[in-house]
């Protein structure tokens, strides 16, 4: 953490249509926006509190890749007192994260903390006195929650892949620190050819990942959706419904979704992610158990729980335990099948739930369907989900270290040709090897003297 | 029986390499001083290798010797051996490395501190501190007499609750059969402090006549040597070689069958031993199929016949040590003249010190060296100064010393230390430090010699030339950049060394950034105007040659500065703080770090912590502000 460095987020909600609006602060923010900005005016002899039309470029391909107004606002006259650049562009997903993405990829600026924008509007005494408590609320609140997602992500298949490229970097570190701290020790010298060559293997490595970033497979954006409810009360049906696709099964045997399904859809601009997972009961089928943890997973992961319950029989013991569960999350409570004579008893649920949070619907006859899109709207625009998922927000911060450490491993490699010394070499794969670890969340830096202790034999 | 026996600004409790450097340190900073130690025969004695220097080590050593410390001349007017280390590397990790004439390295120094003005020596073991309203105000030695003064130092090393362990053998004993302090450790106790257990070893030493050299590859100094101090500009000392041998498969089979009688494994020692210096046993056993370990025969000095065996630390029993020392080749009837053993020891939880050094727990009191956890005859100097200096500043009223990580070895050290504390002997690696190139062997006086002068103990003539120095390099760098050139002019040069000619103008620094070209060689085309000498010459090339890399860390310190020019309050109650996690709660009212920055490195204090600490403090800065306003 730094207190004056230079940090960007994405300052609106990430929906379709309308803007988007990225927000730069700190003492580079003015030059390094001017890097990617051609406009009439250059960015930096610009005055402040002005408005700039143009387009973001790509500074290695020198393509257009967003058309952006852009504002100036020079210290001390802004939101942070800091030099802010405000990027506006067209809202979609896909553009924001193309600006953001080229940002984060210059060494000077890095992806905000959660409130961080809102801390140093407090620290340079922008923000009044009494909201000190609300600004610690949120930098622990927003946190606490950003913690809990990279905690997911540490135990998934990205963090597989980053802990085998870390272990080829600290291996290769641990190698020259030991040939720098114990000159005389009979290990055998490491050489710019053998550093050479791990980095290019961790370099594509990393390439590989972000290929499979760009194609989407592994990293998604959305407001995360968990369908939940016990088997057959119409989970998948309500899916495809929503999807207008036919991708789940859907038959009346209790317990065919085995797995976590997920689809991609917005919702009056909203974009979310939506999970169909296999009902929540007991089961001791081994399959059907695979799919019921993911399912408890995905309820985990999620910023928003749609509970499925079938109007046409009473609550069962299984719903209550589950309601239990979920109560203070944000959640809607979907009683499907009105289409059929009612049994289910209305009062229970008022007991633990709003009124808005209620929705009736029939999935069969599409009655009420639109009813529930405009209770999600109202949770996301009444500001009661995440606006800006978390999950994106990291993974446009992975994408960004991805690439930070790439360029970290290219210039470790370009020294060696000109023949820098290795423990110069060095400090371009340790960085590599640091911005790798901040995407799993691990910094630890004894790590590496750890290593050096458990792969050579040293002492006097 | 008491009696009052003195009374000083500092008194000084051990003549080890951390007593040493801070007695002389408060002495020359105007304190009147008194050092006192069991026995002043052992003034800077090396109960281990008889050498100096190394990676990390020996940069420590060129910082004391910035500083205006003792250790750097020393060891120049008393080296065997001299040899730079890491030449084949990068200018920031050459290292420095000195074979001592041990016992004149001791007498040497024994005989600088009787000629300082304001020291006193005595011979006498210190058994109490004396307390007055919380404050440390003096000592209270064995015999009964009563030392007071405005600061107290501790630098009793590895005394406290000595205990030496060699095989079924153990005893109470300080190193090298000295006598150990018990009273103190006992008395450090009951005022509160938490104490640990550490071990650490040493190997056996032979006899010189009894070794087979022509079994071993020579190990020889530096033909043209250079030096710790940068006072010290030449020396006619006889270098004396080193001699590498390594273990057979003898050694090893004669380890694993006597592992039952190993202390280390048996359970007999219950201190926590260093991962970087393991005994012989431990690495046989942890490194099973290394089929053999290095073994370097080292003289203890030039009037004797004992050799030092590198590599053999152990705490086996006398007699499989010597079956041991038999099996390795060179070594078949080599005679043992000391044993080698284990050595258990109390020391203080570090955390438990202020960067200056000084306690938490009892104002006035300073504690430096290995009794701080630390392992290391320059580590332990590298705090004694720092202490010395502090102690000195507190008697006159001064704000403490403390160096930045970014400043020097010593500042990484100490701050690893006080901030987060040690679980084994503490040892100094170059890769402990971030910023490794910023802190090299060759540039400790334009990082540390300012601030030597500052607080006194760089005297005027060696700061006037220090100046020169730094003022000739600036020139010459500017020189270069100015010069401009044209192809023809530095082509030939370019093609004669194999390096690409240039096409259009440039100038002679870029020219200096490539690898290939060197500082003689752009001399040898456009000499300059002023004489620089080889320390000026080798200056500019390295801050030419690695002006990018160097830059790029700066720029990285420049931003940590900030965090570290946040001061916090001592007032400031973590409990009180509204979000603050349990853990760093928890872990802050432990450490109570005096910045931002150390809060920082505090493990289990996160980003979202520190940001809730910075709004915490500003709110209580802006209502006490309106307050007073």
């Amino acid at each position: 953490m730094m207190l004056s460095d230079t940090i960007a987020a994405i300052s609106t909600a990430v929906g379709e249509g309308g803007i988007a609006v990225i927000r730069v602060s700190g003492p580079e923010a003015i030059s390094e926006a001017a890097k990617l900005l051609r406009s009439k005016v250059k960015l930096t002899e610009a005055d402040t509190h002005t408005v700039h039309y143009g387009f973001i470029m790509d500074p290695q391909t020198q393509e257009k890749v967003e058309e952006v107004l852009v504002t100036v606002m020079r210290a001390p006259r802004s939101f942070t007192m800091e030099d802010v650049v405000e990027i506006s562009t067209h809202g979609g997903v896909i553009s924001v994260k193309r600006v953001m993405d080229l940002l984060l990829q210059q060494p000077a600026i890095r992806l905000a903390e959660p409130g961080e924008f809102t801390k140093r509007a407090f620290l340079n005494g922008r923000i009044d006195l009494s909201q000190a408590e609300a600004v610690i609320d949120l930098i622990r609140s927003k946190s606490d929650r950003a913690f809990s997602v990279a905690l997911k992500q540490v135990e998934g298949h990205l963090s597989r892949e980053i802990n085998d490229m870390r272990y080829t970097l600290v291996e290769t570190l641990a190698h020259i620190e030991v040939n720098i701290d114990y000159p005389e020790h009979d290990v055998e010298s490491m050489t710019s050819e053998f550093i050479k060559e791990r980095c290019s293997k961790v370099i594509s490595q990393i390439e590989r990942l972000l290929k499979t970033a760009n194609e989407g497979k592994i990293l998604r954006e959305g407001i995360t959706t968990a369908i939940v409810g016990r088997p057959n009360v119409g989970k998948s049906s309500l899916m495809n419904a929503l999807t207008r696709e036919n991708k789940a099964i859907v038959t009346d045997i209790p317990g065919t979704t085995r797995d976590v399904i997920e689809e991609f859809v917005t919702i009056n601009n909203i974009p979310l992610k939506l999970l169909d997972t296999a009902g929540i009961r007991e089961t001791l089928d081994v399959v059907e158990r695979i799919g019921v943890e993911r399912s408890k997973a995905a309820v985990e992961e999620a910023d928003l729980i749609l509970l499925v319950l079938n109007g046409a029989e009473p609550l069962h013991e299984d719903e209550l335990a589950l309601i239990e569960g979920i109560r203070r999350r944000q959640v809607l409570v979907l009683i499907n099948k009105t289409d059929l004579p009612q049994e289910l008893n209305r009062e229970v649920l008022r007991q633990y739930f709003e009124e808005g949070q209620i929705v009736e619907l029939s999935v069969k006859t599409r009655d009420g369907l639109e009813r529930l899109e405009d209770a999600i709207s109202r949770l996301f625009f009444g500001g009661k989900l995440e606006s800006g998922d978390l999950t994106y927000v990291s993974n446009v911060r992975h994408i960004a270290l991805l690439k930070k450490a790439k360029q970290s491993l290219i210039e470790a490699y370009e020294a060696s040709d000109s023949g820098i010394p290795i423990d110069i070499m060095q400090i371009d794969v340790r960085l590599a090897w640091e911005q790798l670890g901040e995407v799993i969340g691990d910094s630890a830096p004894d790590a590496l003297l750890d290593q050096i202790f458990s792969q050579f034999c040293l002492g006097k | 029986m008491g009696y009052t026996a003195g009374s000083y600004d500092v008194i000084v409790v051990g003549a080890g390499h951390a007593g040493v450097e801070a007695a002389l340190a408060a002495a020359r900073m105007g304190c009147s001083t008194l050092m006192v130690t069991i026995n002043l025969d052992m003034i800077a004695f090396m109960p281990c290798n008889p050498s100096i220097g190394g990676p990390a080590k020996g940069h420590v050593v060129r910082e004391i010797d910035a500083l205006g410390g003792e250790m750097g001349r020393n060891i120049d007017k008393t080296f065997i051996q001299m040899r730079m280390l890491n030449t084949g590397k990068g200018p920031a990790v050459h290292a420095l490395r000195a074979q001592a004439d041990k016992f004149l390295y001791q007498h040497t120094m024994k005989e600088t501190m009787e000629k300082e003005p304001n020291l006193t020596m005595r011979q006498g073991m210190v058994e109490k501190l004396i307390v007055e309203n919380g404050e440390c105000v003096g000592v209270i030695t064995k015999t009964g007499a009563e030392y007071r003064a405005k600061s107290v130092v501790l630098t009793t090393g590895t005394y406290l609750r000595g205990k030496i362990i060699m095989g079924e053998l153990m005893y109470e004993s300080g190193p090298n059969n000295q006598q150990p302090s018990v009273g103190l450790a006992l008395h450090l106790k009951e005022l509160g402090f938490d104490l640990v257990r550490f071990k650490t070893g040493t190997p056996p030493r032979v006899h010189k006549d009894t070794i087979d050299f022509s079994q071993t590859e020579i190990q020889p100094g530096d033909e043209k040597p250079k030096f710790f101090s940068y006072e010290t500009k030449g020396s006619d000392n006889e270098q004396l070689p080193c001699w590498l041998t390594y273990t057979s498969i003898e050694t090893h089979e004669i380890i694993n069958g006597n592992l039952h009688r190993a202390p280390m494994f048996s359970g007999v020692i219950e201190g926590t031993g260093p991962r970087y210096c393991p005994s012989i046993e431990d690495k046989i056993v942890r490194f099973s199929d290394k089929p053999k370990h290095q073994i370097f025969l080292e003289p203890e000095g030039k009037n004797t016949s004992e050799y030092y065996v590198q590599g053999l630390s152990t705490s086996m029993p006398e007699d499989v040590q010597l079956r041991i020392l038999r099996s390795i080749p060179g070594l078949q009837n080599v005679e043992m003249m000391r044993t080698g053993y284990a050595i258990e020891y109390d020391a203080m939880v570090p955390t438990q010190l202020w960067p200056s050094l000084e306690t938490k727990r009892l104002p006035g009191l300073f504690t430096a060296g290995q009794l701080n956890g630390t392992s290391g005859y320059e580590e332990a100097a590298g705090q004694g100064i720092m202490a010395g200096i502090n102690a000195a500043r507190k008697v006159q009223g001064k704000d403490p010393v403390i160096l930045n990580r970014s400043e020097g070895y010593i500042g990484v050290l100490i701050d690893d230390l006080v901030t987060k504390g040690t679980n084994e002997p503490y040892r100094l690696l170059t890769s402990r430090a971030e910023y490794r190139l910023l802190l090299r062997h060759d540039n400790a006086d334009l990082r540390l010699t300012p601030i030597g002068y500052e607080i006194g103990l760089i005297k005027e003539d060696r700061y006037l030339n220090f100046l020169d120095k730094k003022a000739k390099v600036e020139a010459e760098i500017e020189r270069l950049r100015a010069a401009k050139v044209k192809p023809s002019e530095v082509n030939p040069l370019l093609e004669s060394i194999e390096s690409a000619p240039i096409q259009d103008g440039s100038n002679l620094l870029t020219i200096l950034r490539r690898p290939e070209v060197t500082y003689e060689m752009i001399h040898t085309l456009s000499p300059s105007e002023v004489e620089l000498d080889e320390e000026m010459r080798e200056q500019v090339e390295i801050q030419v040659k690695y002006a990018g890399y160097i830059e790029k860390q700066l720029v990285h310190v420049e931003r940590l500065q900030k965090m570290e020019k946040k001061k916090i309050p001592d007032t400031i109650a973590y409990e009180d703080i509204q979000g603050l996690a349990i853990e760093a709660r928890q872990k802050l009212s432990k450490i109570r770090p005096i910045s931002i920055g150390q809060a920082s490195r505090i493990s289990g204090v996160t980003p979202a912590d520190i940001s809730i600490l910075l709004v915490y403090m500003e709110h209580f800065n802006r209502v006490t502000a309106s307050r007073e306003g």
